[in-house]
C-alpha cells in the first residue's frame, strides 16, 4: 500500500510534472488564461495520461524494445484524437476554445515521459495511478495558474463555466472587485503566465525547505528517544 | 538469419499496432461525426440568428446559401446566407475576412436587410486580436459592434466610414486602432458588394446541401 501512497505524493508534489519536471511547458502557459479552459485541458490531459499509461502497461510484455517507442507514440496519437473528437462531440464550445492546444497533448513530453519510465516497467494498477496522479499534479498546477491569471487579468473567477458543466453553471462567475475594475492585461499575456509558473514553482520550493528543516529537527530530537528507551529497557 | 528474424518480428508488431489504432479511430469518428456535423450546425445557426433577427425571415438560412469569390469579401470563397420572408428576399447574412488586423484575418458576419441596412455584425472565433485591447470588437468583451447596427452606405457617408482617428464615424479602443479599422472596412466593403451584387446574390440557385437528421435543428 506504501507504494501507491509514494506514486500519489510523486505526482502531485514530489515529482510534480509542471513544478519539478517542467514539462509540458507550452499548454500549461497558453491555456491558463481562465479557470474553465485550464480545467479543460487539465483534464484532457489527466486523461490521456492514465489511458496511456494503462495501454502501455498491458503490452509491456508483447512490445520489443527495438520498436518500444513508436508503439507508444502510436498508442499516445490515438487516445489523443479521440478524445478531441469526443470532446467536439460533447462540448463542442469548449473545443472550439482549447482548438489546438489539444492535439499538442501528443507533444506534451509528460506523456510519452510517463509510459516509457514507468508504464513500461509497472503492472496495470500501478501505471494507471501514476498517470492518474501525474496528471491531476499537471491539472492542480494549471488550475492554480489559471485562477491566479484569471482573477488579476480580468477581476473575475469561474467565467464561462457553463462550457463545461452545462447552462447551470452561468451563474458560477465570480466577480471579484466590482465592475469598475479594467483588468491587468500583463496578466492575460504570456509573460504574466511565465511569472505565474516562477511564483508558483518558488512556493513549493519554499513549502519544501521548511518541511526539511521541520524534518532534521525532528530527527535530531529522534536519537535521544530512542535511548532513553533502551536505558529503560 | 537472427537479423532477419528480429525484423520481421517488430514490423509485424508494429503494423499490429497501426492497425488496432487505426480501427479504434475509424470506430470513433464513426460513433460521433453525426454528433459534431450537428454541433457545428447548431453553432453556425445560432450566429446566424446573432446578425439576423428571426423576425426578419421564415426560410431555413442554413440551407439556402450560395458561395462566392470576390475581393471586397476577403481571400478565398464566402459562404452568404440569403433570408425569406413569404418568398420575398428579406435580407442576407455575408460571410467576410478582414486580411489586415492586428494579428492576422478577422473573420466577421455581417447581416444585412433587403435595402442594405445592416442587421448585425459579428466577429467569429479564432481571432488573434491582443486580449483586453484588440478584442473588444468580440461582443464578449464589449458592445462596440453594435453600434454597426441599422447603418448603411449612406449612414454615414461612405467617406465616413472609417474610425475616428481617420475622419470617419466609428469609435476606435484606446491602445487599438488596427483591429477596429480593419473590422470597420471590411464591413464597408462587404456592404459595397451587397449592393453591387444584391440582385445576383437572391438570383442565385441555392447550393444543395447535405442532408441533415439533427434533432436540435428543429428545435
Amino acid at each position: 500500500m506504501s507504494d501507491y501512497r509514494k506514486i500519489t505524493m510523486d505526482g502531485l508534489w514530489h515529482n510534480n510534472p509542471a513544478t519539478v519536471q517542467i514539462l509540458g511547458l507550452c499548454p500549461l502557459l497558453a491555456v491558463s488564461g481562465t479557470v474553465v479552459n485550464a480545467l479543460g485541458l487539465g483534464l484532457a490531459t489527466m486523461a490521456v495520461l492514465a489511458g496511456s499509461n494503462a495501454c502501455v502497461s498491458l503490452i509491456r510484455h508483447y512490445v520489443t524494445d527495438a520498436v518500444r517507442l513508436p508503439a507508444f507514440v502510436m498508442i499516445i496519437a490515438a487516445l489523443v484524437t479521440v478524445i478531441e473528437m469526443l470532446m467536439q462531440a460533447f462540448t463542442f464550445e469548449l473545443y472550439e476554445i482549447l482548438g489546438i492546444f489539444i492535439p499538442l497533448i501528443v507533444t506534451n513530453c509528460v506523456v510519452l515521459g510517463r509510459a516509457d519510465a514507468f508504464a513500461s516497467k509497472n503492472p496495470i494498477g500501478p501505471a494507471l495511478l501514476d498517470g492518474a496522479m501525474m496528471g491531476a499534479g499537471f491539472l492542480v498546477v494549471l488550475l492554480l495558474l489559471g485562477g491566479m491569471r484569471e482573477v488579476i487579468g480580468q477581476g473575475t473567477l469561474f467565467t464561462n463555466m457553463q462550457l463545461l458543466f452545462g447552462p447551470a453553471a452561468a451563474s458560477w462567475e465570480i466577480n471579484l472587485f466590482g465592475a469598475d475594475y479594467r483588468g491587468f492585461l500583463f496578466a492575460v499575456l504570456p509573460p504574466g503566465a511565465f511569472i505565474g509558473l516562477g511564483l508558483l514553482i518558488a512556493g513549493k520550493n519554499v513549502i519544501d525547505k521548511r518541511m526539511k528543516e521541520a524534518e532534521k529537527k525532528r530527527q535530531a530530537e529522534a536519537p535521544k528517544v530512542s535511548r532513553r528507551v533502551r536505558t529503560t529497557g | 538469419m537472427m537479423m532477419r528474424q528480429a525484423i520481421t518480428r517488430n514490423s509485424l508488431i508494429l503494423g499490429l499496432f497501426a492497425i488496432t489504432t487505426a480501427g479504434v479511430l475509424a470506430l470513433t469518428n464513426n460513433a460521433t461525426v453525426p454528433k459534431i456535423e450537428c454541433n457545428r450546425q447548431a453553432a453556425l445557426k445560432s450566429s446566424l440568428l446573432e446578425v439576423m433577427p428571426a423576425e426578419r425571415f421564415d426560410n431555413t438560412l442554413l440551407t439556402d446559401f450560395i458561395t462566392v469569390s470576390d475581393p471586397l469579401l476577403g481571400r478565398n470563397s464566402h459562404h452568404i446566407y440569403r433570408a425569406r420572408l413569404d418568398g420575398t428576399a428579406s435580407g442576407a447574412v455575408l460571410e467576410a475576412t478582414a486580411a489586415d488586423g492586428y494579428g492576422g484575418k478577422i473573420s466577421l458576419l455581417v447581416g444585412v436587410s433587403a435595402d442594405g441596412t445592416v442587421t448585425g455584425v459579428r466577429v467569429v472565433p479564432p481571432h488573434n486580436e491582443t486580449p483586453g485591447l484588440g478584442d473588444k470588437v468580440e461582443l464578449k468583451k464589449s458592445d462596440w459592434v453594435l453600434d454597426f447596427n441599422g447603418r448603411s452606405l449612406d449612414n454615414p457617408a461612405e467617406e465616413r466610414w472609417a474610425v475616428k482617428k481617420d475622419g470617419g464615424d466609428f469609435d476606435s479602443f484606446t491602445g487599438a486602432t488596427i483591429t477596429p479599422r480593419a473590422v470597420v472596412g471590411q464591413v464597408k466593403r462587404a456592404l459595397q458588394y451587397y449592393e453591387q451584387h444584391r440582385e445576383d446574390i437572391y438570383a442565385m440557385p441555392a447550393e444543395p446541401a447535405a442532408a441533415q437528421t439533427c434533432e436540435e435543428a428543429d428545435a
